[in-house]
């Protein structure tokens, strides 16, 4: 595929939507037992970036997601978005917003809305846009991904693949500096998995949003991310960082490649150990 | 890459129940309904007016109460052509009306602000909780003599009853929300109104829909009850009234009038809630979600 | 490192619960108020709607203490709570294996739900006129309308318990060589546990309800008079209001603590649903 010439890359575009994660650890405290599920980590993320988290189940890292989204307050450090203070010493819960959209692990679409509905919310709530421009907008963005014909049919009635798109798409409506994704295809089989792969890929090629994508996926996670942050169980930390060199465009043929080859192999052994320590330990996933 | 829909829309809502009908034809069931209505009635009527067992034929038989119901000039005074009959069902009605409209409408916004806020909950619900285990029969001597008349007490009394389930089916509505939802809401920009209109309130609907099938099964429960000690018309009145006048034949009527019409409007209520909830029934139709 | 907190004792933990301080606070206005309402016309002589007609909360509490050392009070929750078990106890007993066999044989349900469902939105105490016809005593009448109340709760419950039961637990059964007798005793009739149970607290509540109408309209004088709902009334006829609301609190307080009981039994026979 040819670079797309409607994509402009100035240097503001690039820089939109730099994380900074400073030593930042968060305790729970569910029915009186203190429980340390982030210790002391600490993440740089550029603008830009799809940045690939992957660890075993209950490890913390959705804390992480939670933390930059605001649903979490942190105990100790600092998150920033574009140098500013998102929530940190004096503010531990950061405000949500329309910058830092999430999409969920099971979906969460409002089943009481359809598709368009769905992703014309978010501008009409903010003010940004009057109903007939958004719904109009979220029609187009609807179409772009590929859904056309189902924009006025609920989530109940269309598969979840189709869903996960336009949960995406209502994301993206709202052009935010970072998109925040916890395990969106956990539940989905392979083949629509690597369906919404591509789908995901067009988009990032399209807008350059900073994603900040939670797997447990290896390898959905080297062929999407341009760098992969192994996790350890809880409490987390990080554990090995592995930048993904590979040219973008990129297409399924990468999985086969020699290149893809060499970085499963670098990252395997790492997850592995994390996933056989996470299994003996056998507790419950936190939240 | 654009997804195509089979050709011709999918059915609407009307269209689906027709089909389910006439696939329920073929199966078994109606047949068997029918017979067991049958075997019923069938049954009844031998206990009651043919064999005349013991005590079975204290009671009027489906005869007997069927005959009564269609003559044009009742033994005991009441019947399908007589004014008082359907006086008594207007009246229960017209008290069943404003007893579930005045809880429904004091007790969904209630159930909805408990369920979304925790501080109201906590200083509301606890005298809640303290007053709902007091049955509603309970409250009708304080209820004549906090209230004048014979009208306002009797409707208190179906109110309360629909009230206390109403809210209560209604916070665990609210409740029963997944999380994720107020997180994609409040991710998305939105303000704390937008989260009750969009969130909330359709998120618990289903719930409070099902809370109002079982409240206004509890108002009948009260009306009648109340009907019955301290009324005047009405269809519990009538039940009341006609025992003590031994009119057994017409109590009868009254009580399968009262079943009737009972069913009638926990139809009403059950048809509103679907209408309300067409994205329920459209994923239920595919299958489930 | 981080430690484990020490847990306060339980009690205190109770009095730090912001929910539980907020609770009590609640209680106590609504005392308040009531107490206010209801002696402003001695104390000020206006008269409050409603609440003004109704006995000051100090009077309940008085005519409490009073009527606390009197045996035919207690005699009284004995001879109800005695009622609301009986008919419980047939309804469960006979509601239980009807919805249940409903439930298993569509044949059966096929046949015997659509009088049921005919005959269900007539309410129990319309029952009662006829039922006094029909039985040979109060008590029996009585009995008989309360079974009623109960009986059809338990069963739509049991119904729809037995009917949510994930159809893969069956499959599984099966697979490993389950009898019929075996799928209904050990993945059925667990399976249904739950649903039995909020179907007795739920019928609990209505079971009292039906008592009370019981007691109430057919008490005094007769044979099967006493009990919870005759102290109320005989309260009300001898207009001691006081001691009315002191028989409405007794007898919230007895369907309260019977709820409570099948809740906890249902806690006992359930052991996968306890959590944390």
């Amino acid at each position: 595929m040819a670079a797309n010439p409607n994509v402009v890359s100035t240097a503001a575009t690039q820089t939109r939507g730099a994380i900074s994660i400073r030593n930042v650890s968060k305790i729970y405290d569910p029915g009186g037992v203190n429980v340390l599920a982030v210790d002391d980590c600490s993440l740089e993320i550029a603008g830009g970036e799809v940045c690939m988290i992957v660890g075993p189940s209950g490890c913390g890292k959705t804390t992480l997601l939670n933390a930059i989204a605001g649903f979490h307050s942190i105990t100790e450090g600092q998150i920033d978005l574009d140098g500013e203070m998102l929530c940190g010493p004096g503010k531990p819960l950061a405000d949500q917003g329309a910058d830092r959209v999430v999409v969920f692990q099971n979906g969460a679409l409002f089943p009481w809305k359809t598709l368009a509905d769905n992703v014309a919310y978010g501008p009409i709530v903010q003010g940004v846009m009057s109903k007939s421009e958004a719904r109009e907008k979220a029609i187009h963005m609807l179409d772009e991904a590929g859904l056309s014909g189902v924009a006025d049919k609920y989530p109940g009635e269309v598969s979840s693949g189709m869903a996960r798109r336009a949960e995406i798409v209502r994301a993206l409506i709202n052009d935010p500096k970072v998109l925040l994704l916890d395990e969106p295809y956990r539940a989905m089989d392979a083949l629509t998995k690597s369906i919404m792969h591509e789908s995901l890929l067009e988009v990032y090629d399209r807008t350059k949003v900073t994603i900040f994508f939670i797997t447990h996926d290896l390898e959905e996670a080297i062929f999407l991310g341009d760098r992969v942050i192994v996790m350890t169980t809880r409490p987390a930390k990080t554990k090995k960082i592995v930048d993904v060199k590979i040219e973008r465009p990129r297409d399924y043929r990468l999985l086969s490649s020699e290149d893809f080859r060499v970085l499963m192999e670098e990252t395997k052994s790492a997850v592995h150990e994390e996933a056989v320590k996470a299994f003996e330990a056998g507790e419950r996933e936190l939240a | 890459m654009s997804n195509q829909t089979a050709p011709g829309s999918a059915p609407s809502g009307g269209q689906l129940m027709f089909l389910r009908a006439a696939k329920a034809l073929r199966t078994p069931m109606p047949y068997l309904a029918f017979i067991g209505i049958a075997l019923w009635l069938g049954i009844y009527f031998l206990l009651n007016e043919y064999w005349k067992i013991f005590p079975f034929y204290k009671i009027p038989g489906p005869v007997e109460v069927v005959t009564e119901w269609m003559n044009k000039d009742p033994i005991w005074g009441t019947s399908l052509f007589t004014e008082d009959y359907y006086r008594n069902i207007w009246v229960s009605c017209r008290r069943i009306g404003i007893a579930f409209a005045l809880a429904t409408g004091l007790g969904v916004p209630l159930g909805l602000f408990m369920g979304w806020s925790k501080k109201f909950k906590d200083y509301t619900f606890p005298v809640l909780e303290t007053l709902r285990p007091i049955p509603i029969l309970a409250w009708v001597p304080l209820a004549i003599v906090m209230f004048a008349g014979f009208e306002t007490p009797i409707i208190y009394l179906a109110t309360l009853a629909s009230f206390f389930v109403t809210a209560l089916n209604t916070m665990l509505g609210v409740e029963s929300i997944d999380e994720s939802y107020f997180r994609a809401a409040g991710c998305l920009g939105s303000k704390k109104h937008h989260v009750f209109w969009h969130v909330v309130v359709p998120g618990a609907l289903p719930f409070i829909f099902t809370g109002l099938q079982i409240s206004i099964g509890v108002a009948w429960f009260s009306l009648v009850a109340a009907e019955m000690i301290s009324g005047d018309y009405g269809l519990g009145y009538m039940i009341m009234d006609s025992y003590m006048v031994n009119k057994y034949t017409t109590m009868v009527m009254a009580m399968l009038t009262l079943g009737f019409v009972g069913w009638i409007t926990s139809a009403m209520v059950r048809i509103a809630g679907y209408r309300m909830m067409q994205w329920r029934q459209k994923a239920l139709g595919q299958g489930g979600a | 490192m981080v430690e484990k907190t020490v847990k306060a004792p339980a009690i205190v933990r109770l009095f730090r619960d912001e929910t539980f301080r907020r609770g009590v606070v609640a209680i106590l206005v609504f005392l308040v108020l009531w107490e206010i309402g209801a002696q402003f016309k001695s104390w000020f002589g206006v008269m409050v709607p409603f609440i003004g007609k109704v006995a000051p909360p100090s009077a309940v509490v008085v005519r409490w203490l009073e009527v606390g050392q009197w045996a035919g009070y207690w005699e009284s929750w004995y001879l109800s709570t005695g009622r609301v078990f009986l008919g419980f106890v047939v309804a469960q007993v006979i509601g239980i294996p009807f919805g249940l066999a409903m439930a298993v044989n569509k044949y059966f349900r096929g046949m015997f739900f659509p009088p049921f469902e005919i005959l269900r939105p007539i309410p129990p105490l319309a029952w009662v006129p006829a039922s006094i016809i029909f039985w040979p005593t109060t008590e029996l009448s009585i009995m008989f309308v309360t079974f009623l109340g109960a009986f059809y709760t338990i069963v739509i419950n049991v119904l729809g318990g037995a009917r949510s039961i994930d159809i893969q637990y069956l499959r599984a059964a099966q697979s490993m060589g389950a009898s019929q007798w075996d799928l209904f005793r050990k993945i059925i009739l667990p399976g249904t546990l739950p649903s039995i149970f909020i179907g007795a607290a739920v019928g609990m509540g209505i079971t009292w309800e039906v008592v009370l109408a019981g007691e109430m309209i057919s008490g005094g004088g007769q044979q099967g008079g006493g009990g919870l709902g005759f102290f109320i009334w005989s309260s009300y006829m001898g207009g001691v209001m006081d001691q009315v609301i002191v028989g409405m609190i007794s007898i919230g307080l007895a369907g309260y603590i019977s709820s409570s009981l099948i809740r906890y039994v249902g806690y006992l026979a359930m052991p996968w649903r306890r959590m944390f």
